[in-house]
């Protein structure tokens, strides 16, 4: 078992020991660039919870919860935006789960392969990845201009817009993972498809489908765009949905830019609270699915 | 005998039962579609309702309006030029500088990292993702514009500005803010959709083609570059797009560092502005029924089209492969 007993051009070990060096030798270089990028990503996010830390937690304080939005210099909260957010968040859920829900029921029951459901299902993802400062000009043609001026309502609909593409997603994902057997089981037992789907399907899918209810939940929370030109940001107390309505992302926004130190403070207090919510959101959904 | 009888005797009750289930059927069938007709008349009516807004302008203006590079709401004369130049420079910067790194995270998440690092760090990444764009503009306003500007562009300037065609690329005061800035801010941001996508689309690669490669004697890297590379190379391009697409359309992040200035300068120091900024950040002083608020719904028509065509292409990459 010499080298000679190998066919065609003999070796040349040094050569060959050369040339597996360098490729060692690039392997190491790219697995190592590799790790770095990595090292980086994950600095990122270090530093972002870093400075929010850092500037929010000082200026976090019971007040921040429990009084309003005040002019610079006297010591406000921020319990209007907050409150506002949650409302505005809670009924864009209210109204795009349900939309979701029954599209991605649709896409996964219904029509698996139709010329609609091509095109049902390519509309919802341009709409999941389009700007959403786009959807909020979009509700401001349709219901800021007609009704006379911005509005809680016009907010919730805009954020409902961004959750159904989420929740359509996720729902036929999950709908598509169960066995067909399944199906079938129900079907045998002579249950009407509307039941299979929603006593079966939806209740065997559900943790699923929560998670994709929590992303939507945990995207609208944070969007600032589309409610520039929709619910507009109020500064004043005011819990009227027919009424311009303060939200914590539009807040921070304004206060951040601002000259005035506290407000600054303040953005930072606002910052935090809705990067561990949505952050706490986004785990809670991950745990969930986990599970 | 008897239990035939009792399925005879209930077979007429079973009728009515059925009948209701077929109306019920039908009205959730006719739910669904109907849901699923109404996603398709809203983006048809975004569309529209975008077109219809910025008709003003596009008449008035006409082919100008897009390559006008003139914003004068004094004049009344609006051209998008110069926002969607900034649109596309600082997407496609933002894109050079996180390609790289989302691809490094994506071959260490799928062929170098211990098991038990994988899921915490794909976490992390994930969650990257998620941070809202807001907190990404205040980050960088707060801590990469000074850091720009009282470190980075000063070395920068000293070291490069004065070699002939590179320098130009940093003339200019070192301010912080500018179109380098907010690509950087727009390449961190796209950097863990990226990532994610090209992760997922690594795992795909049947383990069998990897492994024959190592048993030839491959290296890790050479497995990535020749095995794993070409098997995902339109889905890689996809996931490229739909970051692509992210970066065009972001708002937020990019209205607080980007300087904001209605002008096209060589220099990657200097202001400039994109077409979410200019939306954002005008909007306000438009009154109802303006012509200035006619070029702004027309910008946003212009954007719509843009990460529409972008957007469409990545799906469209990225869907072959999983239909396969």
């Amino acid at each position: 078992m010499s080298h000679s007993s190998i066919p065609g051009r003999p070796k040349d070990l040094k050569a060959s020991a050369a040339l597996g060096r360098k490729r060692r030798r690039t392997d190491l270089i790219i697995r190592t660039a590799c790790f770095a990028a990595t090292i980086i990503g994950v600095l990122f996010l270090i530093s972002i919870l870093g400075t929010l830390f850092w500037n929010g937690f000082s200026a976090l304080s019971l007040k921040v919860f429990t009084d309003v939005t005040r002019p610079p210099g006297s010591d406000g909260g921020l319990l209007n935006p907050i409150i506002g957010s949650v409302i505005q968040t809670f009924i864009g859920t209210l109204i795009g789960t349900p939309i979701g829900l029954l599209v991605g029921t649709y896409l996964a029951e219904y029509s698996k392969a139709s010329p609609l459901a091509h095109s049902v299902r390519f509309v919802s993802d341009i709409l999941l990845s389009a700007p959403s400062i786009l959807i909020g000009l979009f509700v401001y043609q349709v219901l800021v201009v007609p009704f006379g001026g911005f509005s809680g309502w016009a907010g919730c609909v805009a954020l409902a817009i961004i959750v159904i593409p989420i929740v359509v997603r996720t729902t036929e994902d999950m709908l598509r993972l169960l066995p067909d057997t399944l199906r079938e089981a129900v079907i045998g037992l002579g249950a009407p498809k509307w039941k299979m789907i929603t006593l079966v399907c939806w209740r065997a899918a559900a943790s699923g489908i929560l998670t994709g209810i929590l992303l939507a939940v945990a995207r609208v929370a944070g969007e600032t765009a589309p409610l520039l030109f929709t619910s507009l940001g109020n500064l004043n107390w005011s819990l009227s949905l027919s009424a311009p309505m303060a939200s914590l992302p539009l807040t921070i926004y304004a206060y951040a830019g601002s000259p005035y130190q506290d407000w600054i403070a303040l953005a930072w207090a606002g910052a935090l609270i809705i990067t561990l919510g949505v952050l706490g959101l986004n785990i809670a959904a991950r745990s969930l699915l986990r599970k | 005998m008897s239990q035939a009888a009792t399925l005879n005797s209930a077979t007429p009750t079973v009728r009515p039962a059925r009948r209701s289930g077929s109306l019920g059927d039908m009205i959730f069938a006719a739910a669904c579609r109907g849901a699923g007709i109404f996603v398709l008349l809203l983006l048809g009516a975004i569309i529209a309702g975008l077109f219809i807004g910025g008709w003003d302008a596009f008449r008035t203006f006409g082919p100008a309006f897009v390559t006008g590079t003139d914003w004068d709401p004094v004049q009344e004369v609006f051209g998008a030029g110069v926002s969607i130049y900034g649109t596309v420079v600082t997407a496609v910067l933002a894109l050079i500088m996180a390609v790289p790194v989302a691809f490094g995270i994506a071959f260490f998440l799928t062929e170098l990292a211990p098991s038990w690092m994988r899921r915490p760090v794909g976490t992390a990444v994930e969650l990257l993702a998620a941070v809202p764009s807001i907190i990404y503009g205040m980050w960088g306003f707060f801590l990469i514009v000074p850091f720009m500007a009282q470190t980075f562009q000063p070395f920068v300037i000293d070291n490069f500005g004065e070699i002939p065609v590179i320098g130009d690329l940093f003339a200019g005061p070192p301010f912080g803010t500018g179109i380098l800035t907010a690509a950087i801010i727009l390449a961190i941001m796209v950097l863990p959709f990226i990532a994610a996508v090209m992760r997922d689309v690594f795992n795909t690669v049947p383990p069998v083609f990897k492994e024959s490669a190592y048993g030839l004697g491959c290296t890790t890297w050479e497995v990535v570059r020749n095995v794993v590379l070409p098997y995902t190379r339109v889905s890689v391009v996809g996931g490229i797009m739909l970051g692509l697409g992210r970066a065009l359309g972001e708002t937020m992040a990019v209205t607080f560092v980007i300087g904001n200035a209605n002008r096209i300068s060589a220099s990657l120091f200097g202001p400039g502005n994109t077409i979410a900024s200019v939306v954002a950040l005008e909007f306000g002083e438009a009154t109802m029924g303006s012509l200035k608020l006619s070029a702004l719904l027309g910008l946003g028509f212009i954007l719509f089209v843009i990460s529409f065509i972008v957007l469409s292409l990545s799906r469209f990459m990225l869907r072959q492969r999983v239909q396969k």
